[in-house]
């Protein structure tokens, strides 16, 4: 059933002085919506350029619909691939850029596209150049999902885009898959936003990917235990520690593992307190970990996001 | 609604059984489509699915061909006899725990119980003595 659509093999994509991939495997799935996450400059637009045939590997094998999507128009027609900083001609309104996908897009659902328009308020006759960041970013929403392309890349398309206007874009994205399933692959940093649309998560982190894995089997495979330090420390022994904080004798401690009911009824017994990690805090764990920093600067930037989420 | 305590899919299946057991979703009548849930809850279709499908696979609810999803006859107390299990694991044993840890006597704690269960039928009637208590 889970036919693969985009294979990547050892994929390494080097700048002067940089790995931007570093032996990237990635098998991704038909009808289903990918998470595809990281930090700025982790890889993420450079793994999708090369998917899209946007951009040229170093070395390695990337497949769409099983064949290289080089100059290859049959592979090509079937990709949609929203970039974030997305340029159009000069002179274009939103209607010509829709007109444009419209004969490259054979599914194209032109009623689709004119319903959104109205949706995210577009002026469908001012010229691109003019528009604002937010609309600039509801004209490449509106063509990504429109095209209903059988391989859709959303890069960041948030950008200005107000928290009203996100709503609408996760509303109708979900809506319409479940009308028209499709491979959808969304990059973002709004991760606490999307993360109950996902069905699979890919973290990459300095060119790696990091974790790979079902939503569902993330969604509490992390626990944050805290109380007093000396009894977190003891409860926690030799578990796969991802973030320790401590406040006076008070300790808080994230570990990158389950705990079965047990060990659940055990923690409460010891008077400690259990807390679910979000997507967002295990990503943000996952890749400082990785990083093997405890900068202040780094450290602000958890307890920021931990401070958002309450 | 949806928080990151547990999967998603148990989350969907356990909504589900609330409305079963409040009898906001009777037997035999009709459950949303996963897709009106995936909507309603701003979550994957395909996480909808597999709540729904659990409850499917435990005979909670069935499926008629081409109409939808329906709650089966007899699921509320199947629902209700599952959750009284689960309701000593859940709310008894901690209850015990921390009266423990606070010197509470069972005797104390039977007193609190009762109170409470009267509380709760006067939950809407009576108010202002609750508040009092």
């Amino acid at each position: 059933m889970n036919d693969t659509i985009v294979e990547a093999r050892n994929l390494f994509k080097h700048y002067k002085d940089l790995n931007a991939l570093d032996n990237v495997n990635l098998n991704l799935s038909t009808n289903r919506i990918y998470g595809l996450l990281g930090r700025n400059g982790a890889g993420k637009t450079t793994l999708m350029s090369i998917l899209t045939a946007q951009a040229f590997a170093s070395s390695g094998e990337a497949l769409v619909f099983g064949a290289s999507a080089y100059e290859n128009d049959s592979v090509l027609s079937r990709i949609c691939f929203i970039r974030e900083s997305q340029k159009y001609p000069d002179d274009f309104q939103p209607q010509h850029a829709f007109r444009s996908a419209a004969l490259f897009y054979k599914d194209w659902d032109q009623q689709f596209a004119d319903r959104l328009a109205e949706d995210f308020q577009l002026p469908l006759k001012r010229r691109i150049k003019k528009l604002s960041r937010g609309q600039l970013s509801a004209v490449g929403v509106i063509i990504g999902l429109a095209s209903r392309a059988e391989l859709t890349f959303f890069d960041e398309p948030y950008l200005g885009l107000d928290a009203v206007a996100r709503q609408l874009f996760y509303d109708r994205l979900v809506e319409d898959y479940a009308d028209h399933p499709r491979t959808i692959i969304l990059s973002s940093h709004l991760i606490d936003e999307v993360a109950n649309l996902l069905e699979h998560v890919v973290v990459i982190d300095r060119g790696r990917i990091i974790m790979d894995a079902d939503a569902e089997d993330i969604r509490g495979s992390a626990v944050t235990v805290s109380g007093s330090a000396d009894t977190v420390d003891a409860f926690l022994m030799g578990r796969k520690i991802l973030h320790r904080e401590t406040l006076g004798s008070l300790a808080s401690v994230t570990v990158d593992e389950a705990l079965n009911s047990r060990e659940r009824a055990e923690a409460l017994e010891l008077g400690l307190e259990l807390s679910p990690v979000s997507l967002q805090q295990l990503v943000v764990r996952k890749t400082m970990a990785g990083a093997g920093t405890a900068a202040s600067g780094a450290e602000n930037f958890t307890d920021d996001v931990m401070e958002a989420r309450r | 609604m949806i928080d990151d305590s547990k999967p998603i899919f148990m989350q969907i299946a356990e909504l589900i059984e609330n409305g079963i057991v409040d009898g906001t979703m009777p037997e035999e009548s009709q459950v949303p489509s996963t897709n009106e849930f995936a909507a309603f809850h701003r979550i994957n279709p395909a996480t909808a699915a597999k709540g729904v499908n659990v409850l499917v696979d435990s005979g909670i609810l069935y499926k008629r061909r081409g109409i939808g999803m329906f709650v089966a006859t007899g699921a509320r107390a199947q629902v209700i006899a599952r959750r009284t299990e689960e309701f000593f694991e859940q709310y008894v044993k901690p209850l015990t725990l921390e009266a423990r840890k606070l010197g509470i006597s069972a005797e104390q704690l039977n007193t609190m119980i009762e109170r409470s269960s009267g509380l709760a039928q006067e939950t809407g009637t009576d108010k202002e003595r609750s508040a009092a208590l």
